[in-house]
């Protein structure tokens, strides 16, 4: 039952921070001398408009789901996993050197890449997991410098053994047996990039759910993040529990890597850090660090990346402001303090407002009786 | 109309309990006027509404004689009232002095002048027999100085109602007759003080009234000198409460814990311990007295396996259980009661169901094959619950943060004492408690020694180790002292004892 109310309040708040967030890209719109119902009718027709466009969304959100549950699950036990991009990049290499190195059939070929990619984000999560343990040294440092290890690895993998045939910059395109796009979801959404991650996303966001929910080991990992010395002095082995965390979160960075490079896209460029690691960060933010708030966080920003291009081409209106709606939601989730600390008198505010609807409600009943 | 303060009417509810029901609270200028009332009844939830961190659901608040409106603490501070929280809220890097001119800065000039604070602040601190140096960090002080910092964070900023919320339950006996002297000082400069505390002897001691509340509701108010202890007590409780503990003979069996020349580094400026020996029987309480800081948080550390050892050896059922992790040796029927509640003994943003299995979540049947068992959980909590009267708005569901000080004491010991342990270690287990539920606790503590198990504790209260323990050791400085048998001691023995004083028998 407090779960549940606070689960409300949470996704009160998130919504509090969107409708904020949108009202100011309105303000900013009409400072710029656009029309804002115009503006955000293209936006969201942009996203939504047909089949192919939801397709696009869907797609666009998928890498964002898994960075936004790679940040959540961490945050759960009090890390900070900054290392999104990094663990996605890696997660797509392995993903892509497993998609180009066998020939075998789609369905084996396909698990083994999503195993692989697991397991190349789980190890660069470890890592920083493991030196905090070990070492006490800060996650947030550890993680942003496996962000560069990685980017020049793959940097310098890449043209080293998966080139592509004209371009030393990226890698082969991957075979549609390697692919997460398969033909029926394709032309069903009238060939928009949709592919198969965005149900391996909903699979991982029930899975990470009931491990947070369920399980002895969700359970460890929320009390070593709540309150470490007391998890410490229970005998739950809190450094184990930090290398676990970062593993786990590693991996679904590392997955949400493979559905970007073999699944939205299918090769991967060189000397690019993906933005939707970083991205990660706000949809974990917005989601209130709870699975499914990510999945929705996500879905949203989806839409919103997907409209803004469509704005653009529809009215004079720069696709930036798009950018500044995110960025101005995310500000305002961050903020959610403040209006968590005014919650009580917001709500002592929405009850004297009840009260006195239902006097008059009352009074009303009195004087007209039935009608 | 001669009252500085009072509430009328007050009323506050949380989710599933009436915290104030209605309450009519009466304060009369430059008195100390206690406020007295089991774990839960309300009384910081009424002295944080009076402090403006709470708005009352309804019910009006007058300071001499005028109506106001407290709607947070800088109007609660303008009023001249101050309060000092059962946890202080100081930051810990910064000076003394800092600590107190903090949030009053910048409304003094542009620059902040620390100078003249400081010199202010010493000023205050000798009126008032405080003692305090203004340029010390809080990191390096005691919790006595700390408290007494907040003290003069109140009077800098000239409060004239001090509020203070269980002030003696963090403090050696003789801080709290510190404490004491400084109250009566405060009184005598026209200040008016309101008391919590579930000491009935410190109310006896230095208040003038005491009003009485509970589940909520107001008792009575009476007049100290005209009432006793048992008298409180009763109507606090609704019961008589027997003061008289039924302690039975001793059976003491074979030796279930053994510390072999133990020692253990000290931390932040303390003594560590020092080759310390002690062994504990099956069916025997054997209490640890001392000053506070002469090595007992070391000696405990070392044995759940918190703190590493320097040389010596844990003996727990015949085996060295030194290298053992803190889970290992909590299987082999080891408990542990801790001295900080809010740091190792709950998880704040757990509800009371989840805490109550915090050691034994992964064992079955409250998991099977690393699922949760929500259902035996929550039946479990409610067991709890109910043995130990841990009162919370929403029952096995409340977060352990909502709970009342005294509720969240209680849910911890029920936990420790729920797996039926061999060893169970006992560090302060009923600080915070009221009166009735100390008296269940140390019942139970009896119980468990009648049944053959071991018990070892720990308490600043001389009085708590000379009621419940079949033998006394003395620590101070880190070292064993005297181990004597609690029937042919007295405080006085063991007062001499913990000041280094006289070497008992030391077996
Ligand atoms: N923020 C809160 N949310 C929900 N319930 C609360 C909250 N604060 C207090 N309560 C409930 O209100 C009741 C009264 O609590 P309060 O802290 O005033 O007790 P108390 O008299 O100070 O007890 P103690 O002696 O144990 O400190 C308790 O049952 C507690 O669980
Ligand atoms: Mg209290």
């Amino acid at each position: 039952m407090k779960k549940k109310l606070i689960v409300k309040k949470n996704f009160l708040m998130s919504l509090f921070a969107v409708i904020l967030g949108l009202i100011a890209g309105a303000i900013l719109m009409f400072v710029t001398g656009s029309n804002p119902i115009e503006g955000f009718y293209y936006l969201f027709r942009g996203g939504l408009m047909n089949i192919e466009r939801i397709g696009n969304s869907l797609a666009t959100a998928t890498p964002l789901i898994f960075a936004g549950l790679s940040v959540a699950f961490a945050f759960k036990t009090g890390l900070f996993n900054i290392g999104g991009a990094g663990q996605m990049l890696i997660g797509g290499l392995c993903a892509t050197a497993v998609g180009l190195t066998f020939d075998w059939p789609k369905p084996i070929l396909l698990t083994v890449i999503i195993i692989a990619a697991m397991i190349g984000g789980a190890l660069w999560g470890a890592l920083p997991g493991l030196l905090k343990a070990r070492f006490n040294v800060h996650e947030v440092v550890a993680t942003i410098m496996m962000n560069w290890i990685a980017y020049w690895t793959v940097f310098y993998l890449v043209p080293l053994y998966l080139k592509g045939p004209f371009l030393e910059t990226e890698s082969q395109r991957i075979p549609m047996a390697a692919s997460l796009k398969v033909s029926w979801l394709t032309s069903l959404f009238s060939g928009s990039y949709i592919n198969l991650g965005i149900f391996l996303a909903i699979i991982f966001v029930a899975i990470t759910a009931f491990i947070l929910e369920r399980t002895t080991l969700g359970y460890e990992l929320k009390a070593v993040g709540y309150n470490r010395d007391a998890a410490e002095a229970a005998g739950i082995g809190v450094n184990r529990n930090i290398v676990l965390s970062m593993a786990v979160a590693g991996a679904l960075a590392g997955l949400g890597g493979a559905t970007f490079y073999v699944g939205f896209a299918s090769n991967m460029q060189i000397g690019v850090l993906p933005s939707q690691g970083f991205d990660g960060i706000a949809v974990a933010l917005l989601g209130a660090n709870s699975p499914w708030g990510v999945f929705a966080a996500a879905l949203f920003f989806g839409l919103l990346h997907t409209g803004k291009g469509f704005m653009n081409a529809m009215t004079a209106i720069p696709p930036e402001i798009a950018d500044t709606i995110i960025a101005t939601i995310i500000y305002f989730a961050a903020t959610s303090v403040l209006i968590e600390r005014n919650w009580d008198k917001l709500n002592k505010f929405r009850l004297a407002l009840r009260l006195r609807k239902s006097k008059q409600e009352s009074l009303e009943d009195d004087s007209g009786g039935e009608q | 109309m001669d009252y500085v303060v009072e509430m009328r009417n007050i009323r506050k509810s949380f989710p599933g309990i009436i915290a104030c029901d209605n309450i009519d609270f009466q304060v009369k200028k430059g008195e100390i006027h206690a406020l007295l009332g089991e774990n839960g009844a309300g009384k910081s939830t009424l002295m944080n509404i009076l402090f403006g961190l709470y708005q009352p659901d309804a019910g009006s608040i007058y300071l001499r004689g005028k109506k106001v409106n407290i709607v947070n603490p800088n109007v609660a501070n303008e009023l001249g009232i101050g309060m000092v929280h059962q946890h202080f809220k100081l930051v810990h890097n910064f000076t003394v002095t800092e600590n107190i001119i903090l949030g009053l800065e910048p409304t003094r000039a542009l620059m902040i002048d620390t100078r003249s604070a400081s010199a202010q602040i010493k000023e205050l601190s000798q009126k008032y027999g405080l003692n305090v140096d203004p340029d010390a960090k809080i990191s390096d002080v005691s919790v006595g100085m700390q408290q007494r910092v907040e003290i003069l964070k109140m009077l800098y900023r000239d409060a004239e109602i001090l509020i203070f919320d269980e002030p003696t339950a963090v403090l050696t006996p003789q801080e709290v007759r510190e404490l004491m002297k400084i109250m009566r000082n405060l009184i005598d400069e026209g200040k008016t003080i309101i008391l919590i505390t579930h000491k009935l002897r410190e109310i006896m001691a230095i208040a003038d009234r005491s009003t009485v509340i509970r589940w909520g509701k107001v008792v009575g108010t009476v007049n100290v000198a005209d009432t006793t202890e048992e008298k409180l007590a009763e109507m606090m409780v609704g019961r008589k409460v027997l003061f008289e503990l039924n302690k039975k003979e001793a059976h003491p069996k074979e030796e279930i814990l053994r510390i072999e020349k133990l020692s253990v580094a000290g931390s932040g400026g303390a003594k560590g311990l020092k080759n310390f020996s002690l062994g504990v029987r099956c069916g025997e309480i054997v209490g640890l007295a001392g000053v506070d800081g002469n090595g007992q948080a070391e000696l405990v550390g070392a044995i759940i396996g918190l703190r590493k050892i320097l040389s010596g050896k844990i003996i727990l059922h015949d085996r060295d259980v030194s290298t053992l992790s803190i889970r290992e040796r909590i299987s082999t029927g080891m408990a542990h009661i801790p001295e900080d509640r809010h740091k190792h003994g709950l998880i704040l943003d757990y509800s009371v169901q989840e805490n109550l299995v915090l050691k034994n979540y992964y064992l079955e049947p409250f998991s099977h094959k690393g699922l949760l068992n929500w259902d035996y959980i929550y039946d479990h909590a409610e067991r709890v619950i109910k043995d130990f009267d841990v009162r919370a708005g929403e029952g096995a569901e409340a977060s352990a943060r909502s709970l009342s000080g005294g509720n969240q004491q209680k849910a911890i010991v029920g936990r420790e004492f729920d797996g039926n342990p061999d060893l169970l270690i006992a560090v302060q287990p009923t600080r915070g408690l009221d009166v009735g539920a100390i008296e269940y606790i140390h019942k139970r503590l009896l119980e468990q020694r009648d049944q053959g198990k071991a018990v070892l504790l720990v308490s600043l209260e001389l009085d708590e180790i000379l009621d419940l323990s079949d033998r006394i050791a003395v620590i101070f400085n880190g070292e064993l002292v005297g181990l004597v048998n609690a029937a042919e001691t007295d405080e006085n023995e063991i007062g001499l004892m913990m000041a280094g004083g006289k070497r008992g028998a030391t077996a």
